[in-house]
């Protein structure tokens, strides 16, 4: 035990050299920034080249779909591989209104949440509220599926469409046809809770961003809290809200796992909210396994394409819009 | 400390007047001890160094400063003989009553009409639209601005050089038609020619309104007020016309800050 305490604190000569060998001397120093440059940029073209790559091989696999059926393919709304009759409307229809709807739903509510924590809530509440809604983002899509199966698809059944189809079903299309459950508006529903914690994140941090001048002034000239923060704040913050919207959109076109679990899937277009539907991402989760047939893989990855351009120009939008503020701002 | 000067010649009005009045932010007092009294449409010009508790001061006025957590008062700000502090008092109200002229330009991102327009509108002061523009266009006038504008009413405020939305923003104060008019240092970003459009600005206003203005410039406090209060660390030092202060301040440190021998 001594021994190791006296131990040289000191490394002798020869061990000092050889250390001062591996630390890094500036033509060193050079060489791995070089090395890491090169790392970098080789990174930095993978994802593009990653990009056309997925784009080419989907766009190929697909494009016997393209040519058998050409544009038939986006107006027909029959799906039958067995009789290798394949159209993909119901899928895009699902798609588009179960996202849009839920975005009408979030929308409102992540706007009230952000309005509430910026300009409302104690500020000891408001940074564990918006940790909490924030939060809701780490939860993975299978777990949301499940809650929703279990819980939120029985109570929108028993709370919201049984009384209103037995009320108004005759009357309203939208309320149509019996309350399975399993259906466009639970899709809807479950989509939106899942893009709340990104557009609210995203409306706090613009109300926040709103200068304090710009409130002040409102103030100082006789506004109440409340018309300051719909008269000034909202409106100044209003495209970075779009901005969030449309990046929640954008999460919810491309949705799978949990809209697959409660939208009901099934490939039929109907007005009503209480009939199941089926959209592009649940398609492919749940038929690829079984697509047989080159034409019926084909058609499948025509969807794949579809979404991906329809979520690609939704991003597209976003980026503009996000980069108009920026510019707004300056 | 010897109480300050009262206020000022016989037959002045008192419109605004500070009682002992001491603020907070936390723990840091910016204010102590504070009695000053405004004379109705007259200009007070408010000096001293940086961080000395002019803003506060102002700002307290029309309590602006309620927003800022964690700050408290003693003492009583008393405008027209009645306390803005008091319960019952209407904050709304008080800030009609009491307009506010920022150090930084702060127009809305909206139209020139509609930069003027926000304070008629939201306190609801003229029916319909003739009423709203005659408004605008007086408010604008007053500004000086009227000329410069009245062809681009509906154009972006923020296309307006610096000097021209400092005065749009004197326009949309006076749009309310505040008795008090609180100005922070509102001249300190601009150039020499849109300066002395505003001390003109200033001349002409005090017919109609009590100013209060801060200003870092003492020239300009010389220029354009009739009393001059000047605070030092969170105290007023010494209050009075503001040739008596230039000429023959009473007090050692107000006479070493205003000819610059200060440190
Ligand atoms: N929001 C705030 N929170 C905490 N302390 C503040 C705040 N605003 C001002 N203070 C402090 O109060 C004191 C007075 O500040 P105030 O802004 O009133 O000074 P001022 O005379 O207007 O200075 P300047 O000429 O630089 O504008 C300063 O010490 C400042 O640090
Ligand atoms: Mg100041």
């Amino acid at each position: 035990m001594p021994t190791r305490t006296e131990a040289p604190r000191r490394p002798p000569p020869a061990m000092a050299g050889r250390l001062a060998r591996l630390l890094p001397s500036r033509s060193r120093g050079n060489l791995a920034d070089q090395l890491f440059g090169i790392l970098l940029k080789a990174f930095g073209l993978l994802l593009p080249a990653l990009f056309v790559f997925i784009v080419l091989r989907i766009g190929r696999e697909a494009w016997l779909a393209v040519g058998t059926f050409g544009w038939g393919f986006l107006l027909s709304s029959d799906w039958n591989p067995v009789l290798e009759e394949f159209g993909a409307l119901p899928f895009v229809f699902g798609t588009i209104v179960s996202s849009f709807l839920a975005l009408g739903l979030a929308v409102p509510l992540s706007v009230g949440v952000a309005i509430f924590l910026t300009e409302l809530a104690p500020r000891w509440l408001a940074p564990p509220i918006a940790y909490a809604t924030e939060l809701l983002a780490a939860i993975p899509s299978v777990v949301y599926g499940l809650w929703a199966i279990f819980v939120m698809v029985p109570f929108l059944r028993s709370a919201v469409q049984e009384p209103l189809s037995e009320r108004f079903g005759d009357a309203v299309p939208l309320f149509e046809g019996p309350a399975y459950g399993f259906s466009m508006l639970s899709g809807a529903v479950i989509l939106s809770i899942m893009i709340i914690p990104f557009i609210s994140a995203v409306a706090r941090e613009v109300l926040d961003a709103v200068p304090r001048a710009q409130r002040e002034a409102a103030l100082a000239l006789g506004a109440t809290r409340w018309e300051m923060t719909w008269q000034v704040a909202l409106p100044y913050a209003l495209p970075g809200i779009i901005g969030g919207a449309i990046l929640g959109l954008g999460r919810a076109l491309g949705e799978t796992m949990a809209i697959t679990m409660v939208i009901g899937n099934g490939p039929e277009i109907s007005a009503s909210l209480f009939a199941p539907g089926y959209t592009m991402a649940s398609v492919l989760a749940n038929e690829f396994t079984e697509a047989t047939g080159e034409i019926y893989l084909s058609a499948l990855m025509e969807i794949a394409l579809i979404l991906f351009g329809i979520t690609i120009v939704v991003n597209i939008l976003a980026q503009l819009l996000v980069w108009r503020v920026g510019r707004r701002g300056e | 400390m010897q109480d300050p000067r009262p206020a000022g010649a016989a037959g002045e009005v008192i419109q605004l007047e500070a009682r002992d009045f001491s603020f907070w932010y936390g723990t840091t007092q910016a204010l102590e001890g504070v009695n000053l009294a405004v004379p109705k449409r007259k200009v007070t010009a408010l000096i001293g160094p940086s961080g000395c508790g002019k803003s506060t001061f102002l700002r307290s006025v029309n309590r602006m400063n309620d927003l800022i957590p964690n700050v408290r008062h003693e003492g009583d700000l008393v405008l027209d003989g009645e306390s803005v502090y008091r319960p019952e008092q209407d904050v709304v109200l008080l800030r009609r009553r009491v307009g506010m002229v920022f150090q930084k330009s702060n127009p809305f991102p909206k139209s020139i009409f509609d930069n003027v327009a926000y304070g008629p509108r939201v306190n609801r002061l003229v029916n319909g639209r003739a009423a709203l523009e005659a408004l605008v266009e007086e408010s604008l006038r007053r500004a000086a601005l009227w000329d410069e504008v009245r062809d681009q009413l509906g154009e972006n405020a923020l296309g307006l050089s610096g000097g021209q939305q400092q005065r749009l923003c004197i326009a949309r104060a006076l749009a309310v038609s505040p008795e008090v008019l609180l100005m922070d240092e509102p001249a300190s970003a601009l150039d020499p020619i849109a300066t002395q459009k505003i001390e003109e600005l200033i001349h002409e206003l005090k017919s109609e309104y009590t100013i209060v203005i801060v200003t870092p410039n003492m020239q300009q406090a010389a220029r354009v007020s009739d009393r001059t209060a000047f605070f030092y660390l969170g105290r007023l030092v010494e209050v009075g016309n503001t040739e008596e202060i230039f000429t023959a301040p009473r007090e050692e440190q107000t006479e070493a800050y205003i000819t610059g021998r200060f440190g």
